[in-house]
């Protein structure tokens, strides 16, 4: 809980304490540049100590925050990621998270609640048949991922922005972060949360989305890379103050747009 | 005169104006570092998801896993595109690309290159690029606008979306992007043996004589 106090404006910790441990500093998960060992050329030519030490570690980490600031800027919200034909979708769909794919949490639908908190109006935590119930829309988006692969897929669900309108959220908040089943964890900058594709998914390829993909629900935003889509989504929060995220945290660029 | 002199006991010609303008060497230096840093994080983020049956040895990679080889791409980035549009805007302006690299004859390529390739090619005057070094380098300066273009279409291919079209998309840019590093590789191959096999190459870039 000594994370709280970053936490103001009247956010249930309690929805978050899956995370709270993650998100607590932690000297371990500052060593990303670690292990480097011999870096060839370049080592030869400058030094190990400037490469990977601690203190390249911090200005890359801040290069990465303006990389952040220069992605806002660049993100149009009214652009739109391209749309593909129903033949352009890969099939299988490549399974990928950071746990085995019979690792992927199993969620009880009938015990299921997507908890709402943060900057937002109603708190009423809201149960599979009433997220069902919402109007929908299907894409057919290329999703990216960080490790560079692609692939197209069709996914179906309710416009993030639309269910942001309806609780009632502060749409001029800057965050909106993501808790997910298992403990992974994801934060988006507002404009993204509220592009028209950005979407709460229920189902892949016109079935109900499966385990591996995130059941029961998903955020899909074909305007940032595929970790910043999570799967099995438990809570949502509207913040104004910084989360980071599970791979944000060990050095993935925290904005991540395409 | 004296200089000249100084500098070599068996060179007796006159003076002669720099080899390469200052700029020239402190861009090209500064280019050296970033694209070491570009090749050897990149090596490191292809390693991630290789698009053929081979990854880069580790060694030879920057970052130690792909977030730290992330980091360090987009970082040096903004090294190797700032100083690389200071070259090319101060190439433009003083008149260098033109005298240096755009009189280029097609008899003189085939000619330098003939002669290259028995080692007969003069190195006497270094301020006079010969045939061969002239295609090399508008060469290598149309890949590196390839090679940049092409990654700017993989970071953004939403917001840079006909950028991204002009490659044939995210993939397409991301097989330019490959095969423009690898372009890349065989020319610094070439150019660091050059430079050891005419090692005054080697100072001028360094000193400007």
């Amino acid at each position: 809980m000594r994370r709280s106090n970053g936490r103001a404006q009247g956010v249930d910790a309690g929805l978050l304490i899956k995370d709270a441990a993650k998100l607590l500093p932690n000297p371990s998960r500052r060593v990303f540049l670690r292990n480097t060992g011999s870096l060839g050329a370049l080592a030869l030519l400058t030094g190990c100590d400037i490469i990977d030490g601690p203190s390249s570690e911090r200005a890359l980490r801040v290069v990465s925050r303006f990389n952040d600031w220069v992605q806002a800027r660049l993100f149009n919200p009214n652009r739109l990621a391209e749309s593909y034909p129903a033949s352009a979708i890969t099939r299988p769909f490549p399974f990928n998270a950071y746990y085995a794919e019979e690792q992927a949490p199993d969620v009880d639908e009938d015990r299921y609640k997507l908890v709402v908190d943060g900057l937002i109006e109603n708190r009423k935590p809201w149960t599979l048949e009433e997220l069902y119930a919402l109007p929908q829309e299907t894409q057919i988006t290329r999703l990216i991922c960080i490790e560079g692969w692609s692939a197209v897929g069709k996914w179906t669900g309710t416009p993030l922005r639309q269910f942001l309108r309806r609780i009632g959220a502060d749409l001029t908040a800057k965050y909106v972060h993501f808790v997910c089943a298992e403990g992974y964890s994801v934060s988006i900058d507002m404009p993204t949360a509220l592009h028209a594709q950005t979407q709460m998914t229920f189902k892949f390829d016109d079935e109900i989305l499966p385990t591996k993909f995130g059941f029961p629900m998903r955020i899909r935003m074909p305007t940032k890379l595929g970790f910043k889509n999570p799967k099995h989504v438990v809570g949502l929060a509207v913040l104004n103050n910084y989360t980071g995220g599970y791979w944000e945290d060990r050095g993935y660029n925290w904005f991540s747009g395409l | 005169m004296e200089r000249a002199a100084s500098m070599s006991g068996t060179d007796t010609r006159p003076p002669q104006r720099a080899v390469h303008p200052l700029y020239v060497r402190i861009t090209h230096w500064i280019n050296a570092l970033a694209v070491l840093v570009m090749i050897g994080s990149g090596w490191q983020i292809y390693n991630a998801s290789p698009l053929f049956p081979f990854a880069f040895p580790k060694s030879v990679t920057l970052g130690g896993w792909l977030a730290g080889g992330l980091l360090w791409h987009f970082a040096a980035m903004w090294l190797l595109l700032g100083n690389g549009l200071l070259y090319v805007t101060l190439g433009l302006v003083t008149g260098h690309f033109r005298r240096k690299l755009l009189s280029i004859r097609p008899a003189d390529v085939a000619g330098d290159f003939g002669a290259a390739l028995t080692g007969r090619l003069s190195h006497q005057d270094l301020t006079r690029y010969n045939a061969v070094q002239k295609v090399l380098y508008l060469g290598i300066l149309l890949t590196g606008a390839v090679i940049v273009a092409s990654g700017f279409a993989m970071w953004k291919p939403v917001q840079l979306r006909e950028l991204a079209a002009l490659f044939g998309g995210y993939e397409g840019a991301r097989l330019v992007h490959f095969f423009a590093m690898v372009a890349i590789v065989l020319f610094l191959v070439v150019h660091v043996v050059m430079a050891f096999l005419v090692p005054k190459t080697l100072r001028a870039m360094i000193t400007g004589r």
